[in-house]
């Protein structure tokens, strides 16, 4: 097995305002050529795991416990300068808006080639070179016409294409993507996921998925860390949450999937809602809303129990509800 | 037309400039502020060769004389010829707008981005904007323009604190909003410094009510220089500016009325001019007017 390129441990991310804790306890590592989905619903954290890594928090929020390691460096320790060299170089972060999340009045082309020059110390020419072939290697048909082209220009699409070039072009080994499919349809959906897993499969990049869309998680990912409420439920290889979810949450998740076939009943939603932050309960955070839920589960939040390889619950009930 | 055209009309060749160049002068404000601008601009360039008389020389038998085919506009009380004065006046009025232009475009713009997107610099600065914001422009001109003497320099300084405040605030608003866009987290996400996020993609989106603004000091600049020349703070005499020689002309208001109305009429036609092109350049830049 080889060492991971990530490895986060025992993060705790609270409000600087009142210490109320966003996410508890998160632990994940990442290796190389390998992808991990991040599910939750919203709230859960997933975002705030993502940009927490990168070093992005917002001033609102604040790390207060836990390490982040990046191919054996501590990154928590890093200076806000150091930790900044290391965006783009080394891990680079890819967003669900592809609309706004392109300068509107730079040319697509000159914000690829602004990272290859700054990050990549390219010259003007080679930059331009390099881009083209980025651009080819994506599939942007006329890649040289696109480099022209103004963000509003293009399509969806064409835009998260441009997105994912700009985060790959100084050669990142991290790849986090938030959510990178949300904001487009269906088909397009599967073309990007198509070519992040080819980028992926091609680098050896690390990928960390954030997603929402169990549907992305069966299609590309390799593991898939389950959170809710800012704790982790389940980690587990992709194809046993879906065969064999161990956690009561994620089975709920999966049963609130619309089936294909079959009649059309009702939508099955998990009864009751994901509880504030500030106001956590004091066991399980999924207790309250679990049908499996016993008495020791309402005093302290369950570990993270192995329940077979690779393949861990935070239930205390893990064993007898497998 | 070939297929390889029809692809290319569905497609359209990236020209954002050349575009909104097009739709201004589809815009008829644009199209008549813009030439009455133009007009201005080009006499008060040219100023030495297309006035008629030295705009400076006294020639007392011509004294107070009525506009007629030799003095166009008329003389003043020194038979000073009031259309070289005016074309003369258009260069220094035109000079004191733009300088100030400049000045508070680069002033307001730096301490608007500044207080904008250094959120604690945000209230000790905008505190300080307010303050001045609440002395009326003009009067803030005249006490700057009061201590510091009589000169262009100083006008174009006076005039540049008085208009300077309203502009930072502009601009902060547009880096209020901007800084919170996606494009700058991918670009922080990116690992460009603050500097770079400020300069290459927050300040390039807020151009547009900078432009805008910019175009309304210009006007301001020019009323103001004449009010402060009527007051006699304003560019010393015998130089002509609009001001200075509506000034001028005070004394003589009812035996010689051409001495004001002509700089007069030209203060009308450079404001209006200027009014007219920030009209036109609001409706094209404003991005709600997009789409």
């Amino acid at each position: 097995m080889p060492a991971p390129l990530l490895r986060v441990d025992g993060l705790e991310v609270a409000l600087a305002s009142t210490g109320a804790t966003i996410i508890e306890e998160v632990s994940l590592s990442l290796e190389p050529g390998e992808t991990l989905g991040v599910v939750g619903e919203s709230g859960s954290g997933k975002s705030v795991l993502a940009l927490t890594v990168m070093g992005l928090l917002p001033r609102a929020l604040a790390r207060t416990r836990g390490n982040i390691q990046l191919g054996g460096d501590e990154l928590t320790t890093l200076s806000p300068d150091a930790w900044r060299d290391r965006r783009g170089r080394d891990m680079a972060m890819i967003f669900q808006e592809p609309m706004t999340a392109l300068n509107p009045v730079m040319r697509v082309g000159h914000q690829v080639e602004e990272v290859l020059m700054n990050r990549r110390g390219m010259s003007a020419g080679d930059a331009r070179r390099r881009a083209t072939a980025l651009f080819e290697r994506v599939e942007i048909p006329e890649p040289a016409r696109r480099l022209a082209a103004f963000p509003h220009e293009l399509s969806g699409g064409m835009r998260q294409r441009v997105m994912i070039t700009i985060a790959l072009a100084a050669e990142p080994r991290l790849l986090i993507a938030d959510e990178p499919t949300t904001a487009l349809d269906v088909t397009i959906q599967a073309q990007i996921l198509d070519l992040l897993r080819d980028l992926q499969k091609e680098r050896g990049l690390a990928l960390l998925l954030i997603t929402h869309d169990l549907g992305v998680i069966a299609e590309i990912t390799d593991r898939v860390l389950v959170l809710y409420a800012g704790r982790v439920a389940e980690v587990a290889p992709a194809r046993l949450i879906f065969d064999a979810p161990a956690h009561p949450y994620t089975r709920a998740l999966l049963a609130s999937r619309p089936a294909l076939t079959g009649p059309r009943d009702r939508l099955v939603s998990i009864e009751g809602a994901v509880p504030s932050v500030g106001a956590m309960p004091p066991g399980c955070r999924f207790a309250p809303r679990c049908s499996f839920a016993i008495g020791p589960c309402m005093t302290a939040p369950p570990a993270l129990i192995a329940c077979a390889e690779r393949h861990a619950a935070a239930c205390v009930r893990v064993g007898e509800l497998g | 037309m070939t297929a390889e055209a029809v692809l290319d009309l569905s497609h359209p060749p990236s020209k954002p400039f050349r575009e909104t160049l097009a739709r201004l002068l589809g815009h008829r404000s644009f199209v008549i502020g813009g030439f009455l601008v133009l007009i201005v601009l080009i006499i008060a360039l040219t100023a030495d060769l297309i006035a008629p008389f030295d705009p400076l020389r006294n020639a007392a038998r011509v004294r107070l004389r009525a506009p007629d085919s030799v003095y166009w506009f008329g003389t003043d009380h020194f038979g000073r010829d009031i259309l070289s004065r005016v074309i003369h006046g258009a260069r220094i009025s035109l000079i004191i707008g733009g300088a100030t232009v400049l000045m508070t475009g680069l002033f307001g713009t730096l301490i608007g981005a500044v207080a904008g997107f250094f959120r604690p610099l945000d209230n000790p600065i905008m505190r300080l904007m307010d303050a001045l914001m609440a002395f009326p422009a003009i009067l803030l001109a005249l006490t700057v323009a009061a201590v510091l003497g009589a000169s262009v320099v100083n006008v174009i300084i006076a005039l540049s604190i008085a208009t300077a405040p309203h502009t930072a605030r502009i601009v902060r608003a547009s880096v209020l909003v901007i800084r919170e866009l996606e494009f700058v987290e991918a670009a922080r996400a990116l690992g460009a410094s603050e500097a770079r996020i400020l300069l290459r993609h927050v300040l390039v989106n807020a151009l547009g009510p900078l432009i805008v603004r910019l175009t309304y000091v210009f006007a301001i600049a020019i009323l103001a220089e004449a009010a402060l020349s009527f007051i006699g703070v304003g560019p010393p005499p015998p130089a002509p500016s609009f001001g200075n020689i509506i000034a001028n002309g005070r004394d003589f208001m009812v035996v010689a009325p051409w001495i004001t109305i002509f700089p007069g009429l030209a203060i009308i036609v450079t404001v209006l001019g200027l009014n007219l092109l920030g009209d036109a350049l609001r409706d094209v830049l404003d991005p709600r007017m997009k789409v």
